[in-house]
């Protein structure tokens, strides 16, 4: 019988050849971001325009290749061009219109458009990049930090400014037990080597031999590829991921995610291979335990754990659940790496089934992802074709399947037990627990449910190794964690970062702070469940235990900046809108709890709050932490009680005063007109619905305050500045 | 025996003709499950995809040929947001109500939409064009506030756009009428 | 079976062993400490979803709800630190605040779970009101009024009917605070599978179902002298009556009732038994010739509950239901014929009200094959035990000082066999008595068959009667009829006789019974049992046990009838059944 490596080699060897027919090496590869998001900005036109070009060329050497979302929403549709031998060349907001130009005068000219080039505009092309660590953690000694000095010393050794590029980057991964706090790691592109530098001299010697002289420094140069490396050569053409550590993302925005032969290329399948060779759940549970992975749907529970509870449990028949119902309204890593990279969640999956002993697997995946869906079902598919799901897999007699259940728009399903009744074809409510899912799960049997983010970091621990992903996050928890930054911040987007990374690094260092230079109020964090973090900790490091010491959580990890013009009894009248329009309505204090508090937060906003209405927030919001049925009904407070505790202020000024400090609640506002300012255009009084404004031409005009419905049109048409919003 | 009380052949027959053959063979299939009864959400989406929403008699006839309580049937189709219990417009119009657009004014522009079409939320404009309705986060939060009309997104909307694109619909409905 | 590991625990500071698997709930009322409850049921699947029941566990994060989760070693459990009561008290008001507040005019006045629990956990102060759920009250069955207003969605109803009815008619709908409870598509009770036995107004905390009422045309019909208004009742009604009025469950109050009933102005008062031992007559001859020509086996027809589900879930089985009027139907019509004709009484003006355990009976009463020639029933109103007792009350009469009063002839007498038919068991009981000495000619060597008496809800026995080793099944409570009945049409059990009673413990744990004292659950075993034993006391204390010695059965067929099985008996005393729509889904 042939061994398991004997069926897994010819597998690979066929994707590699398969691969090696399209030429990917050798030809122009124009590439295509393809997901919800991206053809929602329009990359579905831009991939026809192009295919219509590439038609029109008649040239066999230049290829389109599909990829899925690369995270960078706030810049899609984004387009890869990679010219064998050149650094490649992202562009952003791609429109049709583009296509032309980027085909005419780069593809076919090979002349970049620098102007419009992904966080561009960019002069002209730096010949090299210089990526140096800034990490918390890292260990560089000099007096300096990195990004200060190497600009210096470029300048210094007379490296023109605009040929060589210095851009931050996350941990490498690359410091050894032996060196760890004692250096810094550099990797210089387009040769990609990585440089160990414990001081200033070693910089400078870089900086002589290989970036002025084109010498490789061989005795600084890290050998043999690091993890870290690895994966930078993979993902690392974009700036925006190199300050982020992409693991559950790394091939996002990378593969094609309907390409079993391109997911064979990047190590797809070897850690089921691995996994299957060893032949030992222990081995596996023991790998998971010491990565300190916990799951990333929002509890944080260790998923070693679980996946032991769920190999221990005795039972012939065990089952094992993908939650992909992602109900945070705002976070949506799932759907990107169900839509981007569907094989690596596929074999995550797979390796927990083999682990806990299920042979059957499902997928619980909101209805509103149909690419998502499309795509799993291809995934699956294609894994049957080549035989590494079904029946005895890769000839080691494990057998799987995987099967696809739709939710129906229900937030509460994410919960366990109500994901499970889903499944089971009743209403998606939640039951007591203990007895937990592991002991008694679907219609009754031992199951493991865990989240699409937590499956797809698994194959990069058993193929890099527990260690090295413990090493990545903290004590607590390792690895790394995807948020989905939104708000009012600059780059919105999806964003992964090891665990125990700043919220300031984040939103300002990733995310690129407000948009608008208002300052950052606070960081909502955990959806629904979460809570609002007071700006003043945005050097809290984010992992479970701290958001929860914080008031909030980690949640599935969306991520919401907001500003000062927001009115936080406003976002937690929001929240809590949304937890009462979710709740399930089995048990009474999150029925009728989510009610009372939500008509509270209504009252208050409309001016009509009392003194007392705070207590009964909190001893309401404290009932329903403490007694309601189900962990989401437990959390569904959290927005109102983090910011009572932090704002308290905001929530006096809109009881006490009527007044609402971001001048954000209608009922609470005020438009008035400067007389000083107002030169009576008449604009206002013409673009007024109730026309309640009044005045001579030339002369300051009054609002009627008993007639004005505080549209705020004024407000927005006057070009004076001369309405003022109270 | 005599069989002439039995009226189930009556009853699956009229419930086969009200779903169709194609979802009475999905049913029949789901039927072979070992747990046909979990099959139910699937066979609903499978219903509303055909008649657009979920109507009694279709609900009715799923319970009989699934055989789950009717009773079970409409509870699990109310309890879910997805599944509409009522016919719809021809072009319905999701305001993503995420975080992210309603932080960038989403509030706004379905307080516009509902001022234009006269309706509020779930409900379906007179002349049928139109279904208003609020949807948890499409994912698409770079582009926020967003708007979802059929199949089209609509990113970065503002008030002032809502006529105009309400309009570019009217013309296309009356054109296709 | 192996001995059960012990686990150890504390309770409000009290250590203590119980049995894995306990629950907290089960484990306090061991110990005498009652911590408060209202979704729970102890015969219905847990929900843990009131959390009435929350009781705080040292080292876990939240509160815990009693009812559901079981106990483990070293487990500190506190049921009633401030914490607890104060969350209690609230979760309390948050149900209040969205329940119609109208409780003064309230039918369950005194005797709702909702307000005892109010009380109890200290609810004084309104501290949350707002919006309150709107809803149509829905009354378009015969037998069943839906008010959602009142419904605090304990989900008991829900469970009792397909968990204990097997008939699924009623689920939650929506969600959140929307969340209501009915028929599918909320539609209206009388276009459901609803089979109106009402054990959705049995379990009911409160008052969001409620038997159809029809006191207002009885009290109409008492006031018109033109009427000659009579009653009957039925045999566990005097089994179940003075629990309305502070007597002890399982205290016979026969002679305390017809006095009452008389009082009330009824102009005779007849015993629903004398219908039941011409009900077993004519079932008797009915199974002796269905012994020979079939179909068998022969299902009874005393539930009209039973009825209505068969002919929607089970309308196959049609022909072998026994075309046997209930006892009700058989003396309503005799009482507008029969009686009617010995005292010279224009049958229009005569009233007949029946006071029955069972909402269904309403229903029963309802039905076009229940009607005299000119389509006006023969059983003009139903009034269910809890409706009789309010009217008693109403009146203003101390029911237990009441002298004992006797009922009216020719309908008043009966045999011991009549009273068992209140009970599960009772009619096959009764059957079995009559067939025995009908097929072998000679008095039953027997007349107690304590082998069919399906106490746990399900039973099946093998009888000797003469050559005949009859095989009889005999189940209460829908779902374990589906047990027998599902062999019937599978064609997997060959019985010859299968009693069916739609309610759990037959007649006496009936929709329209008394709501039981505070502290007793609804449907208790112990409390059913209480109630039987009074019936099985009457039996073994009349000299008479046997339907057909009955002289006034002798009499009717003698002077009316002229034999069972007669054209006449058939045209008055049986009837039809017909397949309904909608069929229910089993």
């Amino acid at each position: 019988m042939a061994t398991i490596a004997e069926q897994f080699e010819p597998l690979r060897a066929r994707a590699e050849e398969a691969l090696r027919e399209r030429r990917t090496d050798e030809v122009i590869r124009i590439q295509v971001g393809s997901a919800t998001c991206e053809n929602a900005a329009g990359a579905r036109k831009v991939y026809d325009e192009f295919r219509k070009h590439v038609a029109a060329s008649a040239r066999d050497d230049i290829v389109l290749h599909q990829t899925g979302c690369t995270g960078r929403c706030s810049r899609e549709p984004i387009v890869g061009i990679f010219v064998p031998g050149k650094l490649p060349v992202k562009y952003e907001h791609v429109d049709r219109g583009m296509v032309h130009e980027i085909f005419t005068r780069h593809v076919l000219g090979g002349e970049p458009l620098w102007d419009k080039v992904l966080d561009g505009p960019i002069a002209q092309p730096a010949q090299y990049e210089i990526l140096h660590c800034q990490s918390d953690r890292c260990g560089w000694q000099g007096e300096k930090p990195l990004a200060d000095l190497l600009p210096e010393r470029l300048h210094e050794a007379g490296a023109a400014a605009e040929a060589v590029r210095v851009t931050a980057a996350s941990c490498f991964g690359a410091c050894g037990k032996q060196d760890m706090g004692t250096c810094s790691h550099l990797l210089v592109r387009p040769d990609k080597i990585l440089y160990r530098v414990h001081n200033e001299q070693e910089l400078d010697e870089i900086i002589r031999e290989h970036v002025l002289g084109g010498r490789v420094v061989k005795s600084l140069a890290v050998p043999g590829k690091t993890v870290g490396r690895k994966f930078f050569e993979i993902y690392g053409d974009v700036a925006f991921f190199n300050r982020q550590t992409r693991v559950a993302l790394r091939h996002n925005g990378v593969i094609d995610p309907e390409s079993i032969e391109e997911y064979f290329h990047y190590r797809g399948f070897e850690a089921l291979r691995t996994v299957l060779q060893r032949n030992d759940p222990k081995w596996v549970i023991d790998e998971i335990t010491k990565s300190k992975l916990r799951g990333r749907g929002g509890g944080g529970y260790p998923t070693g754990l679980k996946w032991k509870m769920g190999h221990e449990a005795k039972d012939p028949v065990k089952y094992l659940i993908c939650n992909a119902d992602e109900g945070d309204p705002g976070a949506f890593m799932d759907r990107s790496m169900l839509e981007s990279d569907p094989l690596n969640v596929v074999e995550g999956m797979m390796i927990a089934a083999f682990t806990i002993g299920a042979k059957q697997g499902f997928f619980y995946v909101r209805a509103e992802y149909p690419m998502a869906i499309r795509r799993l079902e291809n995934a699956i598919q294609q894994c049957h074709d080549w035989g590494v799901l079904g029946e005895n897999i890769l000839g080691s007699g494990f057998e799987f399947d995987l099967e696809i259940r739709l939710g129906a728009g229900a937030f509460v399903c994410g919960e366990e037990t109500a994901l499970i009744h889903s499944i089971e074809g009743e209403r998606g409510q939640p039951r007591v627990r203990p007895p937990y899912p592991t002991e008694k799960g679907l219609w009754g049997h031992p199951t493991v449910i865990n989240n699409v983010e937590t499956f797809a970091n698994v194959p990069a621990v058993i193929n890099y190794g527990a260690d090295w992903f413990s090493r990545l996050g903290t004590d607590g928890s390792g690895g790394t964690k995807v948020f989905a930054l939104a708000g009012k911040v600059q780059h919105t987007g999806l964003v992964e970062v090891p665990m125990g990374t700043t919220l300031r690094e984040i939103v300002e260092g990733i995310g690129g702070g407000t948009a608008t230079g208002e300052a950052i109020k606070a960081v909502q964090t955990g959806g629904p469940a979460g809570g609002c973090i007071p700006a003043k900790w945005l050097d809290t490091p984010v992992d479970f235990d701290t958001l929860t010491r914080a008031g909030s959580i980690m949640g599935s990890g969306g991520m919401i900046v907001l500003d000062e013009t927001d009115c936080m009894v406003d976002i937690a009248k929001f929240f809590m809108t949304f937890s009462e329009d979710e709740s399930c309505g089995k048990c009474t204090p999150c029925r009728e709890g989510t009610k009372r508090m939500l008509e509270i937060l209504d009252r208050i906003t409309q001016g009509q709050g009392v003194p007392e209405d705070l207590d009964k927030l909190e001893r309401l919001g404290k009932l329903m932490k403490n007694a309601s049925l189900c962990g989401l009904g437990r959390a569904a407070p959290n927005p109102v009680l983090s910011t009572l505790a932090h704002y308290r202020d905001e929530y006096l000024a809109h009881v006490n005063d009527k007044h609402c400090p971001a001048c954000k609640c209608v009922a609470l506002l005020r438009y008035e007109i400067i007389p000083e300012k107002c030169v009576g255009c008449t604009v206002c009084a013409r673009n007024c619905p109730v026309t309640c404004i009044s005045g001579e031409r030339r002369q300051p005009h009054e609002i009627d305050q008993a007639r004005c419905i505080k549209c705020g049109k004024c407000f927005e048409v006057c070009r004076f500045d001369a309405v003022a919003r109270k | 025996m005599s069989t002439t009380t039995d009226n189930w052949q009556e009853v699956q027959s009229a419930a086969r003709e009200t779903l169709g053959e194609e979802i009475a063979a999905l049913i029949d299939a789901c039927r072979e499950d070992p747990h046909p009864e979990s099959r139910l959400i699937g066979v609903l989406h499978k219903v509303q995809e055909t008649f657009g929403y979920l109507g009694e008699e279709q609900l009715d006839a799923v319970a009989q040929l699934l055989q789950v309580p009717a009773a079970k049937v409409s509870g699990v189709a109310s309890f879910y947001h997805f599944f509409r219990l009522t016919p719809r417009g021809k072009y319905v119009i999701h305001i993503c109500m995420g975080t992210a657009c309603y932080v960038k004014g989403a509030d706004r522009v379905a307080q516009k939409f509902m001022e234009e079409l006269g309706i509020s939320w779930g409900e379906t404009s007179n002349d049928r064009i139109f279904t208003l309705e609020g949807s948890r986060c499409l994912g698409t939060c770079g582009l926020a506030p967003v708007v979802m009309i059929g199949d089209d997104v609509h990113g970065n909307v503002t008030a002032d756009q809502v006529p105009v694109i309400l309009d570019t619909y009217l013309k296309r409905a009356r054109e296709t009428q | 079976m192996a001995k059960r590991k012990q686990v150890t625990l504390t309770i409000d500071g009290t250590q203590l062993t119980v049995p894995e698997g306990t629950t907290i709930m089960e484990a306090a009322d061991s110990l005498g400490v009652f911590i408060p409850r209202l979704c729970y049921h102890p015969d219905l699947s847990l929900s843990g979803s009131c959390r009435v029941c929350i009781v705080e566990v040292k080292d876990f994060g939240h509160y815990l709800a009693a009812c559901s989760v079981a106990v483990w070693e070293g487990m500190v459990v506190e049921t009633n630190s401030p914490q607890i009561r104060q969350a209690r008290r609230d979760i309390v008001e948050l149900i209040l605040d969205n329940h119609t507040k109208d409780c003064q005019t309230c039918e369950r006045d005194t005797n709702c779970e909702l307000q005892n629990l109010a009380y109890a956990t200290g609810v004084r102060r309104r501290l949350f009101e707002g919006e309150r759920k709107e809803f149509p009250i829905e009354a378009s069955s015969h037998s069943v009024v839906r008010d959602p207003n009142k419904c605090i969605l304990c989900g008991r109803c829900v469970r009792v009917c397909a968990e204990i009815q097997g008939v699924y008619n009623l689920s939650q709908h929506g969600r959140g605070f929307q969340t209501v409870v009915g028929p599918a598509h909320l539609a209206n009770m009388d276009d459901s599978v609803c089979i109106q036995c009402g054990q959705c107004i049995n379990v009911c905390p409160v008052a969001a179902f409620l038997e159809r009422p029809e006191t207002d045309a009885v009290w109409q019909a008492l006031a018109d002298p033109e009427k000659h208004v009579v009653v009957q009742t039925a045999p566990s009604i005097r089994a179940a009556i003075g629990e309305g009025f502070g007597m002890a469950p399982g205290t016979l109050a026969t002679g305390q009732m017809i006095t009452a009933l008389r009082r009330l102005g009824f102009d005779a008062v007849f015993d629903t038994d004398y219908g039941a031992d011409l009900t077993i007559i004519e079932e008797a001859h009915e199974f002796l010739a269905r012994l020979k020509e079939g179909p068998l086996p022969m299902i009874t027809s005393c539930s009209p509950g039973w009825i209505s589900f068969m002919e929607k879930f089970y309308p196959e089985l049609i022909p072998h239901a026994s075309t046997c009027k209930s006892p009700m139907s058989m003396l309503s019509t005799l009482a507008k014929t029969y009686y009617a004709e010995q005292k010279g009484i224009d049958p229009k003006q005569v009233v007949m009200v029946a006071v029955m355990p069972c909402v269904a009976k309403k229903y029963e009463a309802r039905r076009p094959e229940h009607a005299m020639p000119d389509g006006t029933p023969y059983t003009d109103a139903v009034l269910t035990t809890r409706e009789t007792i309010w009217m008693m009350k109403c009146f203003g009469m101390r029911f237990t000082d009441l002298a004992e009063g006797q009922f009216d002839h020719p309908l008043g007498l009966a045999s011991g066999a009549g009273d068992i038919f209140g009970t599960t068991g009772g009619v096959m009981e009764a059957t079995l008595r009559a067939a025995s000495e009908l097929i072998t000619g000679k008095p039953p060597a027997r007349l107690d068959f304590t082998e069919v008496r399906a106490v746990e809800g399900l039973r099946e026995a093998y009888v000797a009667i003469g050559k005949h080793n009859i095989h009889v099944g005999v189940a209460n409570g829908l779902q374990n009829a589906k047990t027998l009945l599902d062999q019937v049409r599978d064609g997997t059990g060959q019985y010859h006789v299968i009693e069916v009673m739609a309610c759990p413990g037959g007649c006496i744990g009936g929709g329209g019974q008394p709501y039981p004292p505070r502290g007793v659950k609804v449907l208790d075993p112990e409390l059913l049992r209480k109630r039987a034993s009074v019936l099985y006391q009457i039996d073994q204390g009349k000299e008479l046990r046997k339907s057909y010695e009955n002289p006034a059965i002798s009499e009717l067929y003698d002077t009316y009838l002229e034999a069972p099985g007669s054209p006449k008996a058939h045209k008055l005393l049986h009837t039809h059944y017909t397949a309904r729509l909608p069929r229910g889904i089993r």
